[in-house]
């Protein structure tokens, strides 16, 4: 079968993020980018089927600026076969990217669609399940552990109660959750061969999708601030200011 | 027009996360938007819909009792709450995983741009939440005609689940589209309380160095009825539970009281606790950047500061 893999740029998850005087947003110049870490865990996914010989080809997805695709090659230095670069400088809203990617599923016609849970920017935690809702597809969401049976999956949800499993029809939706697995680094030889490897261009009106936001960002500010604790030297200090001073014991 | 408040519940009972949710609906109908109605969807779920019906707010619960419903599945229950959706201004859903895994679909098939885990109300169609793990917080304004909304448990207090008298009307639940079939469900449980809901939160990280450690944190959770939690790093190790873990991709929580013993306070983890009321760390590195977060610091060794601490405890609270 054929695997979609969405990828989204985003600020490193090690940067310390900074608001921008303006309130505008977040400072974005000079700041490191990379792929956001669920998406890697969803190539990782889709490159292991391929190596367990139930997947054919592995397409993976970015949409945003030109250098979204440098993303696309680091998931094609993983493993990936091929990539699609939906070019738009434009902010693009978790429904417009689902819409965007309705509009390459019924181009490519995957089976399954693997997408990180969540970007670690936004922490929107929706455009898997839209995509789903868009398609009429089943979905598994927050998924730890897939199994791949004949036109069904059984998925494994990490949920707040616990786990639950699920058995979902194909075609259908997964969404990651951290524990699915480890994405491997890709080794040097792989990333010359990623340079070869075939990315097209497209504009999202070229897939006749209209991404106009329908979220207005008033502002953007820095969270509060805690003001700063004090140490102590020994644990029956600690009780103490525990009972005595903030009573919360 | 009216709220509608999807409800999390167990068929017996509305989960603490419904009344949470419904205090941010509240929010709004002073913001001018009209009267707060649950939807309890589930199957046998009679005595949840008399529960949400006494919650204190709520002017209607609208009960789909059929087994189509019965395991929150995402298909089938976002396509009921999209048959009901045309009465309403707004829809919400608390943040938790029951919310997050169906609301998107609600709001896609109504072609709305969801509002994710808001933490404040400004008015009817602005909203607070936070992007990058709280880091910032972004206010935003929704140009869609009906507002879709996942609601941050931990920054709107419970409305009093005692007090209304919300009249209860049976709808229709939908077929089972079968896309989908709950397999099985493997709770971790036990006695404690919720870590979601819980006054104090004992954490432990990857500091703790075994899954048995965390039984040095037992007796101290027990004297002080706390839920015990963990950083990512000690669930990944297989230390404890996934539902255990606090932060950007965990649970969210702000006890009164959350200590964190061998978390050394990555953002991510911040991210799910920063808000407690009175935050205490426990960690051998003065450095470990918890400490700047943490209202009480001490630097020690756990596996000496976690026996003292359960002696000291026994002496004050016996
Ligand atoms: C996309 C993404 C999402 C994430 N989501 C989450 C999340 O939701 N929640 C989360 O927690 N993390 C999350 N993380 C992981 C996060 O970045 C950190 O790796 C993690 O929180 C570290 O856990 P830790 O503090 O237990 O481990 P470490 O960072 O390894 O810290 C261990 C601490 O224990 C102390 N220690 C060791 N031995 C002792 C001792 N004997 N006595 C006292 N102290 C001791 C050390 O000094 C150190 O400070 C996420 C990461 C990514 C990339």
């Amino acid at each position: 079968m054929k695997v979609l893999v969405p990828v989204k740029r985003v600020i490193d998850y090690n940067v310390k993020i900074r608001v921008k005087a303006d309130n505008t947003g977040v400072e974005t110049a000079n700041v490191k980018m990379s792929m956001n870490p669920f998406d890697e865990i969803s190539v990782e996914e889709a490159i292991r089927m391929k190596e367990a010989g139930t997947v054919e080809e592995i397409i993976v997805v970015s949409m945003g600026v030109q250098q979204c695709q440098e993303t696309i090659r680091t998931a094609l230095a993983m493993g990936a076969d091929r990539g699609i670069h939906v070019k738009s400088d434009e902010d693009l809203e978790p429904l417009a990217v689902a819409k965007l990617l309705k509009a390459i599923v019924d181009k490519e016609s995957p089976e399954l669609v693997i997408l990180g849970k969540q970007a670690i920017d936004d922490d929107s935690n929706q455009t898997g399940q839209m995509l789903a809702a868009l398609l009429g597809w089943s979905q598994g969401t927050f998924v730890s552990k897939i199994e791949l049976g004949d036109g069904s999956a059984k998925v494994t949800r990490e949920v707040d109660s616990g786990l639950e499993t699920i058995e979902v029809d194909l075609p259908t939706i997964v969404t990651v959750d951290l524990r699915l697995n480890e994405p491997r680094y890709a080794s040097l030889p792989n990333i010359m061969k990623a340079k070869k490897k075939p990315i097209d261009e497209v504009a999202p009106a070229d897939l006749g999708i209209d991404t106009a936001p329908r979220l207005q960002t008033l502002k953007v500010e820095e969270p509060p601030v805690r003001q700063a604790g004090v140490m102590v030297d020994s644990v029956a200090a600690l009780v103490d200011k525990l009972k005595n001073e903030a009573r919360v014991i | 027009m009216a709220i509608l408040v999807i409800a999390e519940h167990d068929n017996a009972n509305v989960q603490a996360s419904t009344l949470n949710t419904v205090t941010a609906a509240a929010e709004l109908s002073g913001h001018g938007a009209g009267d707060i109605v649950l939807l309890v969807a589930g199957s046998e779920c009679a005595a949840a819909a008399e529960a949400a019906a006494k919650v204190a707010g709520v002017s209607k619960v609208l009960v789909a009792d059929d087994a189509a419903q019965e395991n929150a599945l995402a298909e089938n229950l976002a396509s009921l709450v999209v048959g009901l959706a045309g009465d309403y201004s707004h829809i919400l859903a608390p943040a938790s995983t029951f919310g997050k895994n169906f609301l998107p679909r609600v709001a896609a098939l109504l072609d709305v741009q969801q509002i994710s885990e808001i933490s404040a109300v400004v008015d009817g169609e602005t909203f607070v939440r936070p992007i990058y793990a709280g880091n910032a917080m972004a206010t935003v304004k929704s140009a869609d005609p009906t507002k879709v909304i996942t609601v941050r448990t931990t920054t709107f207090d419970p409305a009093p689940a005692e007090g209304g008298s919300g009249a209860v009307e049976p709808v229709d639940a939908g077929d089972d589209g079968g896309q989908s079939r709950f397999v099985e469900r493997a709770e971790s449980g036990g006695d404690r309380p919720e870590l979601t809901t819980a006054r104090v939160i004992i954490s432990g990280g990857r500091g703790m160095g075994s899954g048995e450690s965390f039984d040095l944190i037992e007796p101290i959770a027990d004297k002080l009825g706390a839920a015990m939690g963990a950083s990512r790093a000690a669930v990944d190790a297989g230390y404890v539970p996934n539902d255990w873990q606090v932060g950007q991709t965990g649970k969210v929580v702000a006890p009164e009281l959350y200590v964190a013993i061998g978390i050394s306070g990555a953002i991510q983890h911040l991210a799910g606790m920063k808000d407690s009321k009175v935050i205490v760390a426990i960690n051998k590195d003065e450095e470990a950047p918890i400490f700047q977060v943490a209202d009480y610091g001490l630097v020690a060794d756990l596996f000496q500061a976690l026996p003292e601490l359960d002696a000291e405890l026994a002496k004050i609270l016996s």
